[in-house]
């Protein structure tokens, strides 16, 4: 919402500094987004174009013959071609700076003198306009400084930031109320005399309202005489300050007095409108209307409409008038609409049809419904100062309007929710200059307010607190710090998270973080198996339509990357969510959160060292890693699931060539990825004493031939469970395949330390050892002894 | 010649043996021709059994007054080698510690996990537990619990991402962090100190300040007693914590649909320390993120009695403050897994 100061000072006598005014306007919840004066604009005069004449040797610019107020012609290089002769133009004097900083001099362009420069609206922050120069309203005279011409010498323009709770904000004398009971001086509204003349309003009009729930109020006048022409300069210049672009006379004024008071309302050619008759319904299935903007649309039955006497809609309540009785150049009576829709409706409506407009955008808020006949009076005092005469009265219907409602403001309460210690009377001086009424006899501990008809959000106590915090004023409340009777803390789970974190940075690992958004082919391209992973309905664009269901896809386009941006062989992880179908019964996706190892340029092994690191270091001791052939995206004959007791958490391996190919990865990848959660809900962490024997170990190396159908794993399990409790240490040290050893076979070469926690094992103890793991890898295993 | 000369000749001869040494292993070689029992002065303890008793006891002390002299150089030689070939051994040794190529191994966390960790150490210190939950939600815990009934207007605040379902606009991806509060509170109730982190989505087009997705930080207080007065100070001491002593926070008036009063909460530039520049515009202020005292109906919501008990929530965005720290400029760097970028912090 853009403000003008002097705007602000027809409802209150509003001064002080402009910072300052802008720090209390933010400090009362409306935040200053830019300030702008308009001081820089020394040396910038209005010009009359007298010639425009093509430049002799360049296209692109001409050269225009400006009076700048000493009615001689004065030649100017100018580069936009929106104007014609007779035009007013702002002109840039020389030795006259421009806002950007930029001195105006005397300069040759393509061999022709330019004595100045001819500037665009937005070159001289009147607007967002640079396509062309700006044409300034008639009526000026050439000579003047344009900050004088349009009155602009002490304005300040701020842009304010207004929150959804504060409708009445999105006006003038909205902003004007709260700032004026800030500063603590009087706030008023006048009440416009609108001279009358001829028949009476119900003569030549009337409304009917058969949807009351939805049309709170429907006020209506007749104008007659009415001239589309332009409007006054000074409402032209704050219309532009205010962003919004002069059109003529009858929708200037509409607009300047939506800007003023937040009530919008609309205009018909009453010649266009049937017995000047106007019917508020909903709209039905299959109804159709054209719009101010030209767009045929679709109604509903959840859409409000205004009817003409044969039940014909001829525009969208709230939200958009119709084409069809729509003001043109020749119309001279105007039936002017000022209505109260309700909230909810205009919304719903709005968004179906993806129509906002600055009138739906204030009804949707809630606009105020007591204000709607000052609003028509306000219209038709603009309007009879151009010209136009007005009809006796107003049509004023009803339907149902909100109440105001009545709110006890408990003192008590308001001191416990603010930390303040604030009296009934100084709550009444903050709440009664903002609107609130106080209601007479009710108890002085706990007064009634009535709320303004403006605040349709503030309905309940905790609404009339806030109202009196920010008034009061958040920085005058003394701040505490409450104490935490918690000790504060992470959980088991929390903490390991972090471990895992910890001990895969000091492993060197880079933690990557892709957004956990795939596109559409990515998880069958990575040769994942999800039947239908989850999708969102309303994707910002369709490579980022689908929900991860691994953290393969995300990772590789990370790894992809870097390679392309010749960083090959980076190893990364990641711990993050990956979403699956919702379970039965269920309606939102199951969640896991997953941790991923991704070594580009290392093959399966790799992998595998960081699960049994990530074992060790969480000590889990039903971590166990089997082999298995085409595991989804893995290569199908260097993969394998890892399980802790009887569930399965993840997979480890390479990622399959054929995926890396699709990727355009160059190198391997060995890939890890756990499900952490189920990993971490399994048994581990006890890191339990054993205690560390005072007595002697001995080393016994054994080396069996075993059947390649045999996993390691599988001989490393008989081991320990032969070789009993003296077994303090297992290492596989050597894998040989080749000369000596039967095909199908190879040779697996364990280191065994043998200890007991109570004495010297003797070389019987050690010998039986040995013989009861031979026996059992030859009993258990189809494998013997190496020779 | 008396036996005495030739001993004293023998001795010379020996030490000249043992001073012409080169090496450890010559002087090794050598020690069975000095000392052995068919060297020189090993014969002399023979010869000594021909002589009377007086010479004998003469001539023996003048033998082991050599020998001893033999041994000492022998023992001087010994040390004088052994030094030259440990000086040998480490010249040989030498090593230019700049031309030697490493290769550092130095893993990273990424700059968000970076500044969640720290942000959840500081509310720990400050008595806060830490609360997650999931990042799809239904409409109820996105919103509705939260005080945003569906016609709401103030649902455009957030433009939000709905999952395909197949059951209409039910499931979003959370907005805010916002749902977990609603968790805490119906399984726990209060008292309440949390803090709840976590990665968020809106429907927003990807720029230098924007992501789809981002992490959010979010604290929730419940407990009899609690003011306004209580959020200000609480984000004040969170402020000093985080950011330094220099640098504190202050309260203007916003709305949210979930708070009342609602504030916005600004923090002093931490770039020009509230002088003024480019990043704050001036107003020596940053908008940090939002707060307020818990609605009234968010706790009926949750079958929490507001007359019993009061709260506040804040809330702020985790990426914002790591790019502030570390200078950087464009949000959309953190998530492109650059290693050129991830492998700086
Ligand atoms: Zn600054």
């Amino acid at each position: 919402m853009k403000v003008l100061l002097t705007w602000l000072r027809e409802f209150a006598p509003i001064e002080g500094d402009p910072t300052e005014l802008g720090e209390a306007m933010s400090s009362l919840g409306m935040a200053v987004e830019s300030m702008e004066t308009f001081d820089f604009m020394d040396g910038l005069v209005v010009a009359r174009v007298l010639d425009l004449r093509s430049h002799p040797s360049a296209d692109r610019i001409q050269l225009v013959d400006v009076d700048a107020g000493d009615g001689e012609p004065l030649q100017i290089c100018c580069g936009a071609f929106n104007m014609a002769v007779g035009d007013l133009v702002p002109l840039a004097t020389l030795g006259s700076t421009m806002p950007n900083g930029m001195e105006i001099a005397r300069r040759r362009m393509r061999g022709e003198w330019s004595n100045g420069m001819l500037c665009s609206a937005a070159e001289i922050g009147l607007g967002s306009d640079a396509a062309g120069i700006m044409v300034l309203p008639e009526g000026l005279t050439p000579g003047t400084p344009v900050a004088e011409a349009l009155g602009l010498a002490d304005e300040v323009l701020w842009d304010l930031e207004i929150n959804p709770n504060r409708p009445d904000a999105m006006s003038v004398i909205g902003v004007a109320r709260d700032l004026a009971a800030h500063l603590g001086v009087p706030f008023s509204v006048p009440r416009w005399v609108v001279p009358e003349t001829g028949e009476s309003v119900s003569e030549v009009a009337s409304v009917e309202i058969s949807a009351p729930e939805l049309c709170g109020r429907f006020v209506a006048r007749v104008l007659r005489d009415v001239t589309v022409g332009s409007s006054p300069t000074w409402m032209q210049t704050r219309l532009s300050l205010c962003g919004m672009r002069p059109i003529n006379s009858v929708v200037d004024v509409s607009n300047y007095v939506m800007l003023e008071l937040g009530i919008p309302n609309h205009t018909y050619d009453l010649n266009r409108v049937p017995g000047g008759h106007l019917g508020v319904r909903w709209a039905r299935e299959g109804e159709r209307i054209v719009t101010l903007d030209g767009v045929e649309r679709d109604l509903g039955p959840t859409d409000g409409v205004i009817v003409d006497a044969d039940d014909t809609p001829i525009g969208i309540a709230g939200v958009m008038g119709g084409a069809s009785t729509e003001i043109g150049p020749g119309t001279t009576d105007v039936l002017l609409e000022a209505a109260w829709w309700n909230q909810r409706a205009i919304a719903e409506t709005s968004a179906r049809l993806g129509l906002r407009s600055e009138a739906s955008a204030r009804f949707e808020r809630g606009a105020d419904w007591a204000i709607n006949d000052l609003a028509t009076d306000r219209f038709c005092h603009l309007m009879s100062e151009m010209g136009a005469t007005v009809t006796r009265g107003h049509i004023d219907v009803f339907g149902v309007i909100p109440e105001r409602p009545r709110v006890t403001v408990r003192v008590n309460r308001v001191n416990a929710m603010l930390g303040t210690t604030l009296d009934g009377e100084r709550i009444r001086g903050l709440l009664e200059p903002i609107g609130f009424e106080f209601e007479p006899g009710s108890p002085a501990d706990a007064p009634v307010v009535v709320v303004p008809s403006f605040r349709p959000d503030t309905t309940t106590e905790i609404d009339v607190i806030e109202e009196i915090a920010r008034h009061h004023g958040y920085d005058r409340i003394e701040t505490t710090v409450p104490r935490s009777p918690v000790a504060g803390h992470l959980t088991g789970y929390q903490q390991d998270r972090r471990r895992a974190r910890r001990l895969l940075v000091g492993a060197g690992l880079i933690e990557a973080m892709p957004l956990p958004f795939l596109a559409p082919g990515d998880v069958t391209r990575a040769g994942l198996r999800v039947e239908s992973p989850v999708t969102l309905a309303n994707p910002l664009a369709a490579e980022e339509s689908v929900l991860r269901p691994s953290l393969l896809p995300g990772i590789l386009n990370a790894i992809a990357y870097n390679e392309s941006h010749r960083n090959p062989s980076v190893e990364f992880f990641e711990i993050g969510t990956v979403f699956s179908a919702p379970a039965p019964g269920e309606i939102v996706p199951t969640e896991n959160e997953h941790l991923a190892v991704a070594l580009a340029g290392r093959e399966a092994p790799g992998a595998k060292e960081y699960w049994d690191l990530l074992v060790a270091a969480f000590d889990a001791p039903g971590a166990t890693l089997r082999n298995q052939d085409d595991l989804p995206g893995l290569h199908p004959t260097r993969g394998g699931v890892v399980s802790v007791g009887d569930s399965t958490v993840g997979v480890v391996g390479e990622v399959d060539p054929g995926v890396l190919e699709a990727w355009g990865i160059p190198e391997r990848v060995a890939w890890l990825e756990i499900d952490l959660g189920a990993f971490l809900r399994s048994e581990h962490g006890a890191h339990r004493y054993r205690p560390v024997s005072v007595y002697p170990s001995s080393d016994i190396d054994l080396a069996f031939v075993v059947p390649d159908d045999r996993q390691a794993s599988e001989v490393e399990e008989v081991l320990r469970d032969a070789a009993g409790p003296e077994l303090a240490r297992l290492v596989l040290f050597d894998v040989y395949r080749g000369e000596g050893v039967e095909p199908g076979s190879r040779s697996l070469a364990y280191s065994l330390r043998l200890q007991a926690p109570d004495r010297t094992l003797t070389d019987e103890d050690v010998a039986l050892i040995r013989a009861r793991c031979i026996e059992a890898v030859e009993d258990r295993l189809e494998g013997h002894l190496r020779h | 010649m008396t036996l005495t000369d030739e001993i004293t000749r023998a001795g010379e001869t020996a030490v000249a043996i043992i001073r012409g040494a080169s090496s450890l292993e010559e002087l090794k070689a050598a020690e069975p021709t000095i000392f052995g029992k068919k060297s020189a002065l090993g014969s002399f303890k023979r010869s000594l059994g021909g002589l009377d008793p007086d010479e004998r006891r003469d001539v023996g002390r003048h033998l082991n007054t050599v020998r001893a002299e033999v041994g000492d150089a022998l023992e001087e030689r010994r040390r004088e080698l052994a030094a030259e070939e440990r000086r040998r051994l480490l010249e040989a040794e030498r090593l230019d510690l700049t031309e030697v190529p490493t290769s550092p191994r130095l893993g990273h966390a990424h700059l968000v996990s970076q500044a969640q960790e720290r942000l959840e150490d500081v509310f720990v210190g400050m008595g806060f537990t830490v609360a997650e939950g999931p990042e799809a939600e239904t409409d109820w815990y996105n919103f509705e619990a939260l005080n945003i009934p569906r016609w709401h207007p103030a649902r455009s605040m957030w433009d939000t991402l709905y999952l395909d379902l197949g059951d209409g606009d039910n499931v979003v991806l959370r907005t805010h962090t916002s749902p977990v509060q609603i968790r805490v509170m119906q399984n726990q109730g209060p008292p309440i100190y949390s803090v709840m982190p976590g990665r968020v989505y809106r429907r927003d087009t990807a720029d230098a300040s924007h992501m789809p997705v981002f992490h959010q930080i979010e604290g929730l207080v419940v407990d009899r007693g609690i003011t306004f007065g209580d959020l200000a100070g609480t984000l004040d001491a969170f402020t000093s914590a985080y950011f330094g002593e220099s640098i504190s926070s202050r309260l203007r008036p916003s709305y949210f649909p979930f708070t009342e009063p609602s504030a916005e909460f600004d923090i002093t530039c931490v770039i020009c320390g509230g002088g003024g520049c480019q990043t704050c515009q001036r107003t020596g202020w940053i908008e940090l993120g939002g707060c307020g005292m818990v609605h009234p109906n968010v706790l009926r919501n949750v079958d929490i009695d507001p007359e019993e008990f009061s709260g506040f929530a804040f809330g702020f965005g985790i990426d914002r403050l790591a790019l502030m720290r570390h200078g950087v400029e464009d949000l959309r760097q953190m998530f492109t897994n650059d290693v050129r970028f991830l492998s700086q912090f």
